[in-house]
């Protein structure tokens, strides 16, 4: 998930994961809806990681009920 | 049948109230009238439950979406009915502060509300507190209120936390708007399901203004009761700029009745057939771009875009392009901010651009001499 109002648009997070983070005209991220597949959790992990401002955070998924 | 507006506002004590009116509010299935018709049985519950007599009661008198005027109405005609719901609400959820927020431009509004406050008990004054809300689009919605009355910046913040886990100085926080409560209060002293709302109607209309209906009512016998349409209809806004286009022959027969339908926060504008809708949706989609706070850059950036190319089409004519343009914009946008305001917003452009496709698809620019400004 991404803080919208900290996320500033840096772009960082597409370049690192574009399997599921594309940016809209405006260089801000439109997250691929779902979980993250789990071949790609460590790159997704990089990818919070890297975001200058800790726009983003891995949430667990609630199991649905 | 107990009425809101068109009665003496009498201070009188206040019925005995306790839980089993969250129980009562929930039967009547009473709904928020700010514009997200939230049911308030559920919100007073969340606040009960984390009270332990700390709770916080915001009065939420902000009314900035520009077209209503039901709430300052209100305000200023029955302020001690408002004040009831207020300290009802106060006691039921055994809070310690009431904050009257009341839109900074709603002078009327506050002096009367003030004015009523002179004259109950010192134990009710000394609870209550008065805040000016900023004339913003934004500032009357919940998590604005908040961090408004928190820091002094009426911009939304994330959610959660919602007022309801931490609000007001971090309190459990009720947040809400003055018909509701109104409505509260004469449940609380009648029994009665509150089965009336308040709206404005605006537009094509002979007499626009806030008119007080049963929920029973549809949008045709309310603009009927009113004097009736100036000129067939091209289009019903339901909802104000939060809401949705309607082509007339669906919106005449809706029912006002908020719990069952997308009313908002009450406000009908007619669009009448002679006027130019592109221009119309341009500049409102101009309005709402430019009330973004500009906090989260899809509802910042986008919007203006999307304000921009309804511009464009209006001043320039029709483009294909620039249409499927907008309509990918709207699809990116939505849900990507920290609050709704984008999420209306586009939700509004694409009623707009279902209703009027084909204006939007033939548009041609208005020579100088028929341009007009559009908004009632």
């Amino acid at each position: 998930m991404i803080d919208r109002i900290k996320c500033d648009g840096r772009g960082l997070c597409a370049e690192l994961l574009p399997e599921l983070i594309r940016l809209d005209d405006w260089g801000y991220p439109i997250l691929t809806s779902g979980p993250v597949p789990d071949h790609l959790l460590p790159l997704a992990q990089r990818a919070v990681d890297d975001c200058p401002v800790l726009a983003i955070a891995l949430r667990r998924s609630v199991p649905e009920k | 049948m107990t009425r809101l507006l068109d009665q003496p506002d009498i201070l009188a004590p206040l019925p005995r109230v306790d839980h089993g009116l969250i129980d009562a509010i929930e039967r009547a299935r009473l709904v928020g009238r700010g514009g997200a018709s939230f049911p308030v049985a559920t919100k007073w519950r969340a606040v009960e439950h984390r009270s332990h007599g700390r709770a916080v009661v915001v009065v939420n008198g902000a009314e900035g979406e520009p077209q209503s005027k039901k709430d300052r109405l209100l305000m200023t005609t029955r302020p001690h009915l408002v004040l009831d719901g207020a300290f009802i609400a106060a006691r039921v959820l055994r809070a310690r502060r009431v904050i009257l927020y009341i839109g900074e431009r709603h002078s009327a509004a506050r002096d009367s509300m003030l004015r009523a406050l002179a004259q109950r008990s010192e134990l009710e004054r000394n609870i209550v507190t008065y805040a000016a809300a900023p004339a913003r689009y934004v500032a009357g919605a919940e998590a604005a209120v908040i961090h408004f009355l928190n820091d002094g910046v009426a911009t939304p913040v994330n959610i959660p936390p919602y007022p309801f886990e931490r609000g007001v100085e971090g309190a459990p926080t009720l947040v809400q708007n003055v018909e509701t409560l109104a409505h509260v209060a004469i449940l609380a002293r009648t029994g009665e399901a509150p089965n009336r709302v308040l709206i404005t109607l605006v537009g094509g209309v002979t007499r626009p203004g806030v008119f007080e209906v049963d929920s029973r009512t549809t949008i045709t016998q309310a603009i009927n009761q009113s004097g009736g349409l100036t000129e067939p209809a091209r289009a019903v806004l339901v909802g104000g700029y939060f809401g949705s286009w309607m082509d007339p022959h669906e919106a005449w027969g809706m029912r006002l009745d908020p719990s069952a339908s997308r009313l908002g926060c009450g406000v009908i504008g007619v669009l009448p057939s002679s006027r130019c809708a592109v221009c119309e949706v341009a500049a409102i989609m101009r309005y709402l771009a430019a009330e973004s706070s500009a906090q989260c850059g899809p509802c910042f950036f986008g919007l203006r875009a999307l304000g921009d190319a309804c511009t464009r089409i209006a001043g320039q004519g029709s483009n294909p392009e620039v249409l499927k343009r907008m309509q990918r914009w709207s699809a990116e946008v939505r849900a990507r901010g920290a609050c709704k305001h984008p999420d209306g917003a586009v939700m509004f452009l694409s009623s707009a651009l279902q209703v009027f496709g084909d204006e939007f698809a033939s548009h041609r620019p208005h020579a100088k001499s028929e341009q007009v400004r559009l908004s009632a």
